[in-house]
């Protein structure tokens, strides 16, 4: 390898892919594909149907193209949909039974799947390319009743689960790429925690994009019944690959009576080169439904990667009392691009929200926040605080804040503010005259200024992301 | 539509001879047959779907006017124990031009079509403006000239009308030094028309432009005002906007800053009941180094009512020292009202100061506790609220004379 590729493989971390055969659906996207894959995981025809049906409906559909990251256009007759690690057909029961090529590449990622990692006390569901991989810590979560496993496992042993909540949040007939994802989705997590419990332990699900040429399309449905509780935690990293790839996930989640989800996102998937070659395009659908009463839903994100990034984590509270909550971080360097933020819908009586947004653009590139707040005229006493900073580096890039409010209800009151600066020359100073190198200063600064945000994280991601902030900045200074 | 409209600007431009402002006319028209009246699939027409509040309100709308006979003006209109010039619109045409009280040789009144101050927008509501104005005015003030009186223009709509659009446009040059206070009044005796008003001013070095727009007498016509102002070096704008007697009023201000140091104040006051539904649109661009905008704007909503702010902020990558403000809040009184807002950072530059903030909920029953332990009832207690709430904006009005004029207006107490 000569010295020029050892360099860019330097430059991102986790930029390989492991070399296993595939098993992939033919190239395209019709009803035979659809058929296909809904074939090979055995599934109900129900489920075949409420595929078709949602196919059907996205033959019709536009792609958007209001947002503000502009991307060529996608061909989706040139993308496989399925693809599988060949020797996954036959699921393995133990870690041993894994193709070592896949655990050494998880070992690279430092996914904590081996007995040592187990003391960390993280269940994990590692999704490679779209199979579950393995999940551990079954017998703990079994004993609480708590199913943690794939979509396609929760299809045959939860049929009536899934076929309830399935699509409840995320309709077939929402816009286009969620209603992609419905017709085609491969796999995902799943996740029930039944009345009253309290999950004992963070679960975590870490997404793999390895096959080139494979958009992923991930569904989770993470369902916490009356007074329950979880943690939920995706991470994600991907290899290099000089194509841009496609992400179109779709996440629901629904709390029931005085249930509680707190959902973390850490996302660093390749973000393209310098010049803006290459990178996923991360464009996903995450939507919380507060359904009872008293319930509570809580994003937290990081996000740092991908070369385009287009996703509102979005609270639909529908239950009285119940409340929303959104914390995101994003960082876009060199010529990425995010257009990100969240909607607050507001049905329910008492309904409370809050967001704090922080955006950091450096290099070349582009960020936006984008949300909306929406209190209906039902929604009685309900409060929103909205707070989104963006900070710049350099003068070649942007920060942008769009925000869309609507009160419709005149005992609510909803309250917004938004600033954009950059990181003073006195706070600089300061470190640096303190012995800190510029770098390290506006780490630092960068750092406090997400402080809000990486305090929402649970411990075990808060350190990572913590790292990540200060990794996505390297080179932005001077 | 599409079939009338063309026979009613035939009708009106019947002895028109082919020329360079007919085939603008024409082209414009054409422009606006194909875009058609803005509806709610424009990011920028959301939160009001012009269509279909015409639609609604007023059916199909007429847009021949016969403008042969001169219209009186009526006197009791013209507002007294206040100094002013004035440009009086009756119907959409301009029946009088007054300058009286200022120097003849510094305030320059030219009819020509002037094709290079014509204001550059993507907007099917300027298409049609340009189809059908009649007369493109322009009116110069002179270098180094101070009016000596604020220049009042009324908008005057009569009964015997219906249905029908008024287009009217003007052009306002403002040489080095100059200074021009404008204030608009509405007053209409007409129903169910739809009022399309464009303005256009230049700013040159350091000119002071003055908008005080006051919609205040209750009406049920749909207005659309668009003012553009393009500034250069040290110039100064304020617009004030007070938002309160139309059926649908939606302000548009476009704000470029091309020179540096020169700087925007827009505030405006919403005080709507009875069903009406207002907007305020800003675009406010800083194209260059050290400028300066701020937007405030307040509203206070009863009945059913429902306002729209939708603020932009853009500054552009070489806009560096930048500083942008933008506020808006809003109180509901009544359940049935709505506020919607979209307050708009669109960032390029880093060395900038720019925030934005928006509040909106209900009176806050804790002030009115207070104002009640002191002797007030609730209707006092609120009327003063709502006092202090606007008074802010107006206080902010750099004009004494016309401060006070809007105060009494909207029988603010001090």
């Amino acid at each position: 390898m000569d010295e020029k590729n050892l360099d860019i493989i330097k430059d991102y971390k986790y930029g390989f892919s492991t070399d296993i055969e595939n098993i992939k659906a033919p190239k395209g996207l019709n009803e035979e594909v659809i058929k296909f894959i809904s074939n090979i995981k055995k599934e109900p025809k129900w489920l075949l149907d409420w595929r078709l049906q949602a196919y059907k409906r996205l033959k019709v559909l536009k792609e958007p193209d209001w947002q503000k990251p502009k991307y060529p256009k996608i061909n989706y007759q040139d993308l496989y949909y399925y693809s599988a690690p060949k020797n996954f057909n036959e699921k393995p029961k133990k870690l041993e039974d894994l193709d070592p090529k896949l655990l050494e590449t998880y070992k690279k990622l430092g996914i904590p799947l081996d007995e040592q990692k187990r003391l960390n006390g993280i269940a994990v569901d590692a999704v490679f390319d779209s199979v579950s991989v393995a999940t551990t810590f079954k017998d703990t979560l079994t004993k609480h009743g708590i199913i943690f496993c794939s979509i396609s496992e929760a299809v045959q042993k939860h049929p009536d689960l899934v076929k309830k909540y399935l699509g409840t949040v995320i309709p077939i007939t929402d816009h286009y790429f969620a209603t992609l994802n419905s017709a085609v989705f491969t796999d995902g997590s799943f996740v029930y925690i039944p009345e009253g419990v309290r999950c004992p332990m963070e679960l975590s699900t870490y997404f793999r994009i390895n096959a080139s040429d494979t958009g992923q399309f991930e569904r989770t449905l993470i369902i916490a019944d009356k007074g329950s509780y979880v943690s939920y935690l995706e991470g994600c990293t991907a290899p290099m690959r000089d194509e841009n790839q496609l992400h179109a996930a779709n996440v629901e989640l629904i709390a029931l009576d005085d249930a509680e989800i707190k959902y973390s996102t850490v996302q660093n998937w390749y973000p393209g080169d310098k010049d803006g070659k290459g990178g996923i395009y991360n464009f996903v659908t995450k939507r919380g439904l507060c359904k009872g009463s008293n319930s509570k839903i809580s994003w937290t994100q990081v996000e740092t990667g991908s070369a385009i990034t287009w996703k509102y984590p979005s609270c639909i509270l529908k239950g009285d009392n119940s409340i929303g909550e959104f914390y995101s971080i994003a960082i876009t360097n060199n010529h990425q691009k995010a257009d990100t933020g969240t909607k607050m819908i507001h049905l329910g009586k008492n309904t409370k929200s809050k967001i704090i947004s922080k955006g950091i653009s450096a290099g070349l590139s582009d960020m936006t926040y984008r949300g909306l707040v929406d209190i209906s005229p039902n929604a009685e006493n309900s409060n929103n605080y909205t707070q989104c900073d963006s900070l710049l580096m350099g003068n070649k890039c942007g920060a942008h804040t769009i925000p869309y409010i609507k009160n419709k209800n005149s005992n609510s009151n909803i309250a917004h503010e938004a600033t954009t600066s950059k990181i003073s020359e006195d706070q600089l100073h300061y470190c640096q005259q303190r012995g800190l190198n510029p770098e390290e200063a506006v780490g630092l600064i960068v750092n406090g200024f997400c402080k809000e945000v990486l305090q929402q994280l649970p411990m075990e991601f808060a350190v990572e992301a913590q790292k990540l902030v200060g990794i996505s900045l390297e080179g932005s200074v001077g | 539509m599409e079939n009338k409209i063309k026979i009613d600007f035939d009708k009106t431009f019947k002895n028109y001879s082919s020329n360079d402002e007919l085939d603008f006319k024409k082209n414009n028209l054409e422009n606006f047959i194909k875009e058609g009246l803005p509806g709610r699939k424009l990011e920028s027409w959301k939160f009001s779907d012009l269509n279909q509040i015409i639609n609604k309100n007023i059916g199909e709308l007429n847009f021949y006017i016969d403008q042969s006979k001169e219209n009186l003006i009526d006197n009791a209109l013209i507002i007294k124990d206040f100094d002013h010039n004035k440009i009086v619109f009756i119907n959409g045409k301009v029946e009088e031009l007054d300058f009286s009280f200022e120097d003849k040789d510094k305030v320059k009144i030219l009819k020509e079509f002037d094709m290079s101050i014509k204001i550059k927008s993507k907007n099917s509501l300027l298409n049609l403006n340009n189809a059908f104005c009649k007369n493109f005015y322009k009116i110069n003030i002179s270098k180094n000239y101070t009016m000596n009186k604020p220049l009042i223009i009324y908008h005057v709509s009569t009964n015997n009308i219906s249905s029908t659009t008024l287009n009217s446009q003007l052009n306002f040059i403002l040489e080095e030094n100059s200074s021009l206070k404008i204030v608009d009044i509405y007053e209409d005796k007409s129903e169910k028309n739809f009022i399309n008003t464009f303005y256009n001013f230049i700013l040159k070095e350091n000119a002071i432009l003055k908008n005080f727009k006051i919609d205040k007498l209750q009406n049920s016509n749909i207005k659309y005002s668009y003012n553009n102002i393009d500034q250069l070096k040290n110039s100064v704008s304020e617009t004030f906007i007070l938002s309160n007697g139309s059926k649908f009023l939606k302000n548009e201000i476009n704000c470029n800053l091309n020179g540096q140091y020169s700087s925007a104040f827009i505030n405006g006051v919403f005080s709507l009941d009875a069903d009406k539904h207002h907007e305020i649109r800003t675009s406010v661009n800083h194209l260059v180094e050290n400028t300066k905008s701020y937007q405030l704007i307040k509203s206070v909503l009863d009945d059913k009512s429902k306002s729209v702010y939708q603020g932009k902020i853009y500054v552009s990558p070489n806009a560096q020292k930048t500083d942008g403000y933008q506020l808006s809040k809003c109180i509901l009184l009544d359940k049935n009202t709505e506020f919607n807002a979209k307050p708009e950072l669109e960032i390029y530059a880093d060395d900038v100061k720019c925030s934005h903030g928006s509040a909106s909920g209900s009176l806050n029953e804790n002030s009115i506790f207070y104002l009640r332990s002191r002797g007030l009832n609730y209707k006092q207690a609120k009327k003063l609220l709502i006092s202090g709430f606007f008074l802010d904006v107006i206080e902010k009005i750099t004009d004494e004379e016309i401060k006070s004029f809007i105060k009494k207006t909207m029988e603010l107490n001090q």
